[in-house]
């Protein structure tokens, strides 16, 4: 099929950047997305001109590396998928298809369409971890029963893959259901009670020191989550944070 | 203002002080809809909410402080909410993962807030003026006359409706948003979002219901 695509260039971080328009053939519908860009590239590279800078790495949607506001939704149309996991299927011959990096003032842009996402790595770094003994005392995990229920959902949340699609969705550019997630998977067991106060008052402020809006639950989102993280983890961020706060 | 220096603080402050609102919006349709079924019933009530002590001196200002505290933190979020995204997509596809309503309580509550102004100088300021300032002696009866000539204008009739459209709106995400904001999601939430989704359509229509029910009788008469 023939595309139109309109993507974002901009030389680094300093520089002010624009929407570029390029024409594209040949693009099969089995093809990711992401090859369709490599595609691109080479032939962007025969032209002699620069390839674009896009984040990639599994190609397998696990490592939430690649983002791509794609026609203005974080990972395309499709959902529950990475930008590597969306298929040119889901275009049509003739289509014009607008590409952007996510936008967010803590994710700023570094080159074309890959942005730094480190602010995700500093709120991880202010609690998303239990602090264990690895120097061969650790206990066993499995030691310490924990009902199906809890595991699931705590499991279900440890699936955020912290791609960002969350705050490219969001309105606000909030990054509450990443965040809640990180706080939920610790949460609901009991290896992670034991740091809990102090794991959401950090980790919160440093979301808020980066510079992330406010929730709204406008639920964009969960919508757009390639994970299907669900909004209960903000609901339950909230009561975590409102009752560490009333501890101090 | 440091408790509500973190985003979470600010949100359960913008839930808490709309629920309060969501309470008196309830108690203040059950007064006015008096007005339809028993202009007695409608002129002591008011004739009570106006004179009580506790209601005026009390609870009135709290009132006034939770207005005036919901819609300034509302202008502050907004304003630290687009400042997240400095520079703007091209293609945004909102429309794709939420609702209209969720989108854009800033422009139904700007709505709200200019309806606000026109309701207390309908309502509250004369009301001041006439209790506190030009001190008339207290009538129980006067309060079904004043209200009802209110609603013979057709303009004031439909800024009205129009208003209550988007408060119906407003309410539609606001009011289940403030329980998922304070933490409250369960599995009662499902049957506590049905309330809250009838309670939005059904109060703002009340309302419009009352407006319009003085209007016709009006021209009926």
């Amino acid at each position: 099929m023939k595309l139109t695509l309109k993507i974002w260039r901009q030389k680094n971080a300093q520089a002010k950047g624009s929407m570029q328009t390029y024409a594209i053939d040949g693009v099969d519908g089995d093809m990711s997305f992401l090859e369709m860009l490599d595609v691109l590239n080479e032939q962007l590279i025969d032209k002699g001109e620069e390839p674009v800078v896009f984040d990639h790495d599994c190609r397998e949607g696990i490592c939430g590396s690649c983002s791509l506001q794609i026609n203005g939704e974080p990972h395309g149309p499709d959902r529950l998928v990475t930008t590597c996991q969306l298929h040119m299927r889901k275009f049509n011959d003739g289509d014009t298809i607008v590409i952007e990096p996510f936008r967010a003032k803590a994710f700023p842009v570094i080159k074309d369409l890959m942005v730094d996402r480190s602010s995700f790595d500093r709120i991880q770094q202010a609690g998303g971890f239990i602090s264990v003994n690895t120097s061969g005392n650790t206990i066993d995990a499995n030691a310490i029963p924990i009902n199906k229920h809890d595991a699931d959902e705590s499991f279900e949340a440890a699936t955020c893959i912290g791609c960002g699609a969350c705050v490219a969705a969001c309105k606000n550019a909030s990054a509450m259901l990443f965040t809640s997630a990180k706080v939920s998977q610790f949460a609901l067991l009991p290896q992670g009670r034991v740091e809990a106060t102090q794991r959401v008052l950090n980790m919160v402020e440093q979301m808020d020191k980066e510079g992330f809006g406010n929730c709204t639950n406008t639920g964009a989102c969960e919508v757009e989550c390639p994970k299907g993280i669900s909004l209960e983890n903000i609901a339950r961020m909230n009561r975590e944070y409102l009752t560490a706060s009333l501890k101090g | 203002m440091g408790l509500l220096s973190s985003s979470i603080a600010r949100k359960v402050a913008m839930a808490l002080s709309g629920l309060f609102l969501v309470f008196f919006l309830a108690q203040h349709f059950v007064i006015n809809f008096t007005s339809v079924i028993a202009p007695d019933t409608f002129n002591s009530w008011s004739h009570f909410m106006g004179t009580n002590g506790l209601v005026q001196f009390v609870l009135q200002p709290i009132l006034i402080f939770g207005v005036v505290f919901h819609f300034v933190m509302g202008f502050v979020l907004e304003i630290k909410n687009r400042n997240a995204r400095a520079v703007k997509y091209a293609s945004y596809k909102g429309s794709a993962n939420a609702s209209w309503a969720s989108r854009n309580m800033i422009i139904s509550g700007l709505v709200i807030l200019a309806f606000l102004g026109l309701h207390f100088y309908d309502f509250w300021i004369p009301e001041i003026v006439h209790k506190y300032i030009e001190s008339h002696p207290e009538d129980p009866t006067r309060y079904y006359a004043e209200t009802v000539h209110k609603f013979e204008s057709h303009t004031r009739v439909i800024i009205y409706v129009i208003a209550f459209i988007l408060l119906a709106v407003h309410l539609w995400h606001g009011f289940a948003s403030a329980f998922q904001s304070v933490g409250f999601n369960n599995k009662y939430s499902r049957g506590l979002k049905g309330f809250t989704k009838a309670f939005a359509i059904v109060i703002p229509a009340g309302f419009i219901f009352i407006a319009l029910y003085h209007h016709i009788n009006h021209l009926i008469h």
